[in-house]
């Protein structure tokens, strides 16, 4: 046989592809998108509270925050996703049986907090000392001046990053296949991986690219966005602001995507 | 100009005392504001005026000495509460580039004097009408020149009725050009009977608005007095020297 074409075959078999598609869009893509969302939220509230436990003035705070974003953002996905995800699943039993989805969703939020609380600590430690200040002066509380006048100055600047790490999350949530997956909760990639083995073939995996491809192309062309916006698009508090702005957003971007 | 200043009251600072380490920023700053009174404190850059103004709304703690307001010091109240009666403009205006003008000034006022939405806006807009940017309210701080920033900053500290008003060398980052209408709206605010020090390098200013003026050098108040006095027959050698070099 040409082994161009048996080449051709493997990836872009249209029979394989069409055969997993209903099953992709209605069970994968669901799931892939219910894994990668709840993470990313929690995630992220997880990940505030590291970063304003990063920068307080306690250490008894600054230090467990340290810890934490060392160990979960050393340990690669697949083994805190196993450490977790097997390790405590007697005790999830107890709590909601034995769905691996709660496990598996606390495992990648864990991960992504630890990044994520990088990135808005970077972000709100580069909102000038001036502007606390200004809220000070006017009365404010120290938490309340970082709620209301620091934090959403610091979390705007690093929107770039941040939305690059639900990217990650996005990708990363095909892990928890680790844990052992019913029919139905099985998300893109675990269908493109169970089609590719039985038809032989790995056009049905491919198909499972071009859809993890078709959510994080747009979100990447979402971050330009965002950073277009914030070089150019309005000159939200004068040229040096600006700067700042595009200086911060661009290292933790970088950072972002590491494992 | 009619800005509400039946609020103000007299301003006392004590045999005031400040040390980062061993660099002793201040070193014993007395100073008395009569109720209703503008006091500019001049001096060479590095001589404290600036940490002295961070003392009085206690940005930065004092050493030893004290503040008074009305008479009474404020060392033992609550700071936050002691700094929405004294209101404090800074060189770099410090406004809040996330939020437009209005919110800027609102934000105290709905945050922590909880007032109702449209009670705080009245408050606001009828502050900016008086800083002549009542029109800008929409806009974002960083859309305004430097000029009407710093007015926004003066309108967003008079809207909690401050008892005594701060001024950190309040023109320093504006263009020359911008200068005046700043140095106006202060001037309007002083006779209308604001209690205020001015940190300032604009000697005019002193010399026409102030009714005391105090010159510091290394953390104290070397000489203090009438404008006229100070401007015109100076008698310390450093605010000789000093005059001679900024006139």
């Amino acid at each position: 046989m040409d082994p161009l074409r048996t080449l051709w075959e493997t990836f872009f078999d249209w029979e394989s592809m069409r055969e997993a598609l209903p099953e992709m869009l209605t069970v994968g893509l669901p799931n892939t998108l219910i894994l990668a969302v709840s993470a990313a939220l929690l995630g992220s509230v997880l990940g505030m509270l590291l970063a304003i436990a990063g920068i307080s003035r306690t250490r008894w705070l600054r230090w467990p925050a340290r810890v934490y974003t060392d160990v979960f953002r050393g340990l690669p996905a697949a083994a805190t996703i196993l450490l977790i995800g097997v390790g405590l699943a007697p005790l999830g039993m107890q709590v909601w049986g034995p769905n691996p989805y709660p496990l598996g969703i606390l495992a990648l939020s864990l991960i992504a907090a630890a990044y994520i609380g990088e990135i808005f600590r970077s972000g709100i430690q580069s909102v000038e000392a001036a502007q606390l200040e200004g809220a000070r002066a006017l009365g404010f509380s120290w938490g309340e001046a970082m709620r209301v006048v620091i934090i959403p100055q610091g979390v705007r600047r690093v929107l770039p990053a941040w939305v690059n790490q639900l990217i990650a999350l996005i990708k990363d949530s095909s892990l928890v296949y680790f844990l052992g997956l019913v029919a139905s909760q099985r998300e893109l990639f675990r269908i493109g991986q169970d089609y590719a083995a039985t038809t032989g073939n790995e056009s049905a995996l491919l198909l499972a690219g071009l859809f993890y491809l078709a959510l994080t192309v747009p979100l990447t062309h979402v971050v330009n966005a965002i950073d277009r916006r914030l070089r150019h698009g309005r000159p939200a508090a004068g040229p040096a602001d600006d700067i700042d702005d595009t200086d911060l957003a661009l290292p933790g971007a970088a950072g972002g995507n590491q494992r | 100009m009619s800005i509400d200043t039946t609020t103000s009251v007299s301003l006392g600072v004590r045999d005031v005392h400040l040390a980062f380490g061993a660099n002793r920023v201040l070193r014993g700053v007395d100073l008395t504001v009569a109720r209703g009174a503008t006091a500019c404190v001049i001096g060479p850059s590095g001589s404290g005026k600036s940490t002295l103004l961070r003392t009085i709304n206690r940005l930065i703690e004092p050493d030893r000495g004290d503040v008074l307001l009305d008479g009474r010091s404020v060392l033992a109240d609550d700071p936050d509460a002691l700094r929405q009666r004294v209101g404090m403009v800074f060189q770099q205006f410090n406004l809040f580039p996330h939020m437009s003008v209005l919110r800027n000034v609102t934000l105290a006022l709905r945050r922590i004097k909880k007032l109702p939405e449209d009670e705080a806006v009245a408050i606001a807009r009828a502050q900016l009408e008086l800083v002549g940017l009542v029109g800008k309210a929409d806009a974002r701080p960083g859309h305004l020149s430097g000029g009407q920033q710093q007015r926004v900053a003066i309108a967003r500290a008079l809207a909690l009725q401050p008892q005594v008003m701060l001024f950190d060398e309040a023109t320093s980052a504006l263009d020359p050009e911008l200068v005046k209408g700043v140095l106006g709206v202060m001037a309007d605010l002083a006779s209308g009977g604001m209690t205020m020090v001015v940190v300032t390098h604009e000697m005019g200013f002193a010399r026409q608005v102030a009714d005391t003026v105090a010159f510091m050098d290394r953390g104290v108040v070397l000489e203090a007095g009438e404008p006229a006095a100070i401007f015109e027959t100076p008698e310390h050698p450093r605010l000789r020297r000093f005059l001679s070099q900024v006139l």
